[in-house]
């Protein structure tokens, strides 16, 4: 039987480790699709290029600019991760949640900022 | 007079929930809803109680969602529209009804070094230790568990890895490590950042959202981890 | 064992955070007018410092995001302990050995 916890999760903390979890899941996934193209210029710099212009579809740019997005939220709820382990605490529920918003509004500023340059 | 909507679970693992109304009433907790019930329309609902005034830490139920002392929460505090949910703790096998089995949670306590092994016997001098002293400060902290497993059902880690040592185990960790009256503090610690310890730890903080008592396990875990890192660099920690 | 990857995990993370934001002002710079592998070769092709930069990056990343692997594998899937680990091992040497190829091919 599962009983709900639902209630007992319904706070910063809880959503920013999910969030934490679920980028550095997408960027593993993404991570050897990645090192696989750059490995073409190796022999072949007219398969990376290929795939270079495939890339250069507006799809393929929402693709990219989600992976940044996730790159800042993955480094910055990190970076929250970091000081909560290894920063002595102020009080108990020194959980410091601002720095989840903090990390929402520079991956939205970063990846604002993508579109602009890609466009 | 108005009435409240309950369902209750009732069976093992494998049961279901029940539906019971009672009426509400001006002052009434969580528990007082289960007695009610026990007494007037199910006697063969198993629940946990004892002192009932949040000292002893036998009652706590999963209530709308969230592991509580069930005397301590007020219905006013939970009832939605008049309807209340109330399930065992999680995390831990249910034996019947509102009941479960504490064996694991207790055990893991014993896992995490949690048994006070002191350096003095009777005979010496009591030992004098400042309540100021920057470690009995971060013992005092933690040190008003008494053991209700609230932070261990509420605590998703927990859930997905049955092994992790869990919340409560590794705050009662850290006071020892804190206590200087204690004999075996490397053997507690290695205990607590070793295997299934505060490694395991994800920084949800479920456990300080929930406790009774207001204590931050997440902080008493977060120290251990600082010692786990701090001592592996080998900085005296 | 779960100690030691808690540790490699965090020393890897503070490793990775200079990397990343190098790695993200590269990208908002080079994104401008779209990438050829010609622009790419131009900046890599031949630096010591891109080749320990990516070196590194690539060595921080294969044992940092294995190790995140292993704890998801262990608590969202029904593998055991042991076989979260080593399918999260065999993650990490898929990443280091694409990761060299890589470099191989952009620095080299």
């Amino acid at each position: 039987m599962a009983r709900s916890n639902k209630a007992a999760r319904n706070h910063t903390s809880y959503w920013a480790s999910i969030g934490h979890r679920l980028s550095g899941l997408a960027l593993a996934a993404f991570i050897p699709v990645h090192f696989y193209v750059l490995s073409l210029a190796a022999n072949d710099t007219g398969a990376l290029d290929g795939f270079l212009a495939l890339a250069d579809q507006p799809l393929f740019k929402i693709g990219e600019w989600g992976l940044v997005v996730l790159l800042v939220i993955h480094m910055s709820f990190g970076i929250r991760v970091l000081i909560l382990e290894f920063l002595p605490w102020r009080h108990g529920k020194d959980g410091r949640t601002n720095l989840v918003w903090v990390g929402c509004i520079a991956a939205l500023i970063i990846g604002v900022y993508f579109l602009v340059r890609a466009v | 007079m108005s009435t409240l909507k309950v369902k209750i679970w009732r069976g093992e693992e494998d049961g279901e929930f029940q539906s019971f109304e009672v009426p509400a009433r001006e002052n009434q907790t969580i528990l007082d809803v289960v007695t009610e019930v026990q007494r007037q329309q199910e006697p063969g609902l198993s629940y946990r109680f004892a002192c009932r005034v949040g000292v002893c830490g036998s009652c706590a139920m999963t209530v709308n969602g969230k592991p509580r002392w069930t005397c301590r929460t007020h219905i006013n505090a939970v009832a939605k529209d008049g309807e209340i949910t109330i399930e065992p703790l999680r995390n831990m096998p249910v034996i019947k009804d509102l009941t479960c089995d504490m064996t694991d949670f207790f055990q893991k306590w014993q896992k995490a070094g949690g048994t006070f092994k002191g350096t003095v016997t009777r005979k010496d001098k009591v030992v004098t230790i400042p309540p100021s002293s920057p470690k009995r400060q971060k013992a005092d902290a933690g040190i008003e568990c008494i053991n209700c497993a609230v932070c261990y059902a509420a605590c998703d880690t927990v859930n997905w890895d049955s092994e992790y040592l869990g919340p409560a185990a590794l705050n009662r960790a850290w006071t020892l490590v804190n206590d200087e009256r204690v004999g075996n503090q490397k053997e507690v610690l290695d205990k607590a950042i070793g295997d299934n310890g505060c490694s395991s730890c994800h920084s949800q903080g479920n456990c300080t959202a929930s406790c009774p008592v207001g204590l931050s396990p997440s902080q008493s875990i977060h120290g251990l981890k600082r010692m786990s890192l701090l001592s592996f660099l080998g900085t005296e920690v | 064992m779960d100690r030691m990857l808690f540790v490699l995990q965090r020393l890897t993370a503070l490793l990775l955070l200079p990397l990343i934001i190098g790695h993200l002002i590269v990208i908002l710079y080079a994104v401008k007018g779209g990438l050829t592998s010609a622009e790419i070769l131009a900046r890599t092709q031949g630096s010591l410092w891109w080749g320990l930069f990516y070196g590194l990056f690539v060595v921080a990343v294969a044992i940092h995001a294995p190790i995140g692997l292993r704890n998801i594998l262990k608590e969202w899937t029904p593998l055991s302990r042991v076989a979260s680990g080593w399918l999260s091992l065999a993650f990490g040497l898929v990443l280091l050995w694409l990761g060299a190829r890589a470099i191989q091919g952009v620095v080299l």
